[in-house]
C-alpha cells in the first residue's frame, strides 16, 4: 500500500482511539465535573457510619461540596472519625449539623451539611462535634415494634 | 511408571525452558527496540495491519456487546425499579472488565494469529536466516515493529470497544426502550471515576497488549519451520493469549479493585 495512505489510515486510527478514550473520560467519567481543586481537610466522630465509605460526597443542599477520603476508629472514644476533604471555595459556620444520609431507599450513603447560625467559620482540620449517626434499619424496625408492643393492651380500653 | 514421571518431568523442563527463552526473547526485544525506532515507519505500517483492520470486528463487536448489555440490564433493573441505572451497570462493566478482556480476546484471534502466521512462515522459508545472513537483525527488522504495532493498537482498541458499547446500550435503552436520557448520563457520570474505573481499563489494556503482542511473536519466532509448525504455533497463540488475558485479568482485578470503593 502506499505509503501516505498507509500513515493517513494510521493518523485516523490513532486519532479515533484517543477520542474514544476523552470521550470515556469527559462522557462517561466524571473528569470535567467531579474536578475539585483546592480542598481544605474537616474532621467529624460519628458514633455509627452505617454503610458510608471513602470517596463518598459531602452534600450542602444536594450540592455536593466534597468527598470523604478516610474513616477510621477512634479506641479511646469508641467513635467513627471520618475525613473529609472540602472545596475551598465553600466555608461553613462552627455549627454546622453533618448527618449521614441516604440518597433514596437503597442508595449510597453520603454526609449532609446542614448549616447553622454561627458567625465564626470551621477553620482546617478543624472537627465538626455537632453530628448525627446513620440511620440503622434494624434498629428503627425493632424500635418500632417495641413501641407497638407496649401499646397494644391499652387500645381496647380506647 | 517411570515412563509417566519421565513424561511429565520432560514436559515441564521443556515448560519452563520456553518460559526462559520467552523472557530472554522479551529482553532481546526491548533491547533492540532503538533501533528499530530508529525506522518508524516500520512500526506504523504493523499499526496498520494489526489496529486499523482490526477496527471493523472490534467495532460491530463492541457495539453488539452494548446492545446485549443494554437489553439484560434493562431486563434485571426494571424488576427493582432501577433502570434508569442502566448507564451506570453498562459503562463500568465496559470499562472495567469487558473492554479490555473481549477486545483482547478478539486482538488475539485477529492479528495475533496474523502475527504469529506471518512470522512463522518467514522462518520457514528462511527469511530470517537470510537476513542474518545480510547482517539484518531479524529482531530489530521484523519481530520489534510487530511487537510494538500490537502494544500500541491494543489500548485504542480496547478504548473504543468500550465506547461502541456503551453507545449501543444508550441506542437500545434510550432510542429504543425509552429510559431517561439525562438520567442515562447523569448517573454514570455520578458513579464512574476517572482514576479507579477508567485509568485502571486502560492499564489493563496496556497488560493484555503487551502480553497478546509478545506471545504472538515469540510463537511465530519459536514455531518449527515446517507447516504443520506454523499451524500449531498459531493455534498455541490463540489459545495461550486467551488464557493469559483471563489470569491476568484475575490477577489485575484482584489488585485494582477491592469492593472498597
Amino acid at each position: 500500500m502506499n505509503r501516505t495512505v498507509l500513515d493517513l489510515w494510521v493518523g485516523v486510527f490513532v486519532a479515533v482511539g484517543v477520542a474514544a478514550v476523552l470521550f470515556l473520560a469527559l462522557k462517561v467519567g466524571n473528569l470535567a465535573s467531579a474536578n475539585i481543586g483546592e480542598t481544605y481537610r474537616l474532621q467529624a466522630n460519628f458514633d455509627n457510619i452505617g454503610g458510608l465509605k471513602p470517596r463518598a460526597p459531602v452534600k450542602s443542599s444536594g450540592v455536593v461540596v466534597g468527598r470523604v477520603t478516610e474513616i477510621t476508629f477512634d479506641p479511646n472514644l469508641y467513635v467513627a472519625v471520618v475525613k473529609m476533604d472540602v472545596d475551598k471555595r465553600y466555608s461553613f459556620p462552627r455549627d454546622t449539623f453533618a448527618t449521614i444520609l441516604t440518597s433514596g431507599l437503597l442508595g449510597e450513603q453520603y454526609i449532609g451539611f446542614e448549616v447553622g447560625g454561627d458567625t465564626e467559620m470551621l477553620k482546617p482540620d478543624a472537627t465538626i462535634t455537632k453530628t448525627q449517626s446513620a440511620v440503622v434499619l434494624e434498629k428503627l424496625i425493632s424500635q418500632f415494634m417495641f413501641n407497638k408492643a407496649a401499646e397494644s393492651p391499652k387500645a381496647p380500653e380506647q | 511408571m517411570t515412563r509417566l514421571l519421565r513424561a511429565m518431568g520432560a514436559r515441564t523442563v521443556d515448560g519452563i525452558w520456553r518460559l526462559g527463552f520467552a523472557t530472554r526473547f522479551f529482553l532481546a526485544i526491548l533491547a533492540r527496540s532503538g533501533t528499530s525506532f530508529a525506522r518508524f515507519q516500520l512500526t506504523i505500517r504493523e499499526v496498520f495491519s494489526t489496529g486499523v483492520l482490526s477496527l471493523i470486528i472490534i467495532l460491530v463487536s463492541g457495539f453488539f456487546v452494548g446492545l446485549v448489555l443494554g437489553l439484560q440490564g434493562y431486563e434485571t433493573l426494571q424488576r427493582y425499579g432501577s433502570s434508569e441505572a442502566l448507564g451506570i451497570l453498562v459503562a463500568l462493566s465496559l470499562v472495567r472488565e469487558l473492554g479490555p478482556v473481549v477486545a483482547g480476546l478478539l486482538f488475539a484471534s485477529r492479528a495475533g494469529s496474523a502475527l504469529t502466521a506471518e512470522i512463522g512462515l518467514m522462518k520457514t522459508t528462511e527469511q530470517l536466516k537470510a537476513m542474518d545472513m545480510m547482517a539484518v537483525d531479524p529482531i530489530a527488522r521484523v519481530v520489534a515493529p510487530r511487537f510494538w504495532g500490537g502494544v500500541i493498537s491494543m489500548p485504542l482498541l480496547a478504548a473504543l470497544f468500550s465506547t461502541m458499547g456503551v453507545f449501543g446500550a444508550w441506542f437500545i435503552g434510550v432510542v429504543f426502550i425509552g429510559v431517561d436520557d439525562g438520567a442515562f448520563w447523569s448517573q454514570m457520570q455520578a458513579s464512574v471515576d476517572f482514576r479507579y474505573d477508567i485509568v485502571n481499563g486502560v492499564i489493563k489494556s496496556v497488560v493484555f497488549g503487551f502480553a497478546v503482542a509478545l506471545i504472538a511473536v515469540f510463537e511465530g519466532y519459536d514455531s518449527a519451520p515446517t507447516a504443520e509448525g506454523v499451524s500449531r504455533a498459531i493455534t498455541r497463540t490463540v489459545v495461550n493469549s486467551a488464557l493469559a488475558i483471563l489470569a491476568l485479568d484475575f490477577v489485575l482485578t484482584s489488585f485494582m479493585f477491592r469492593g472498597n470503593g
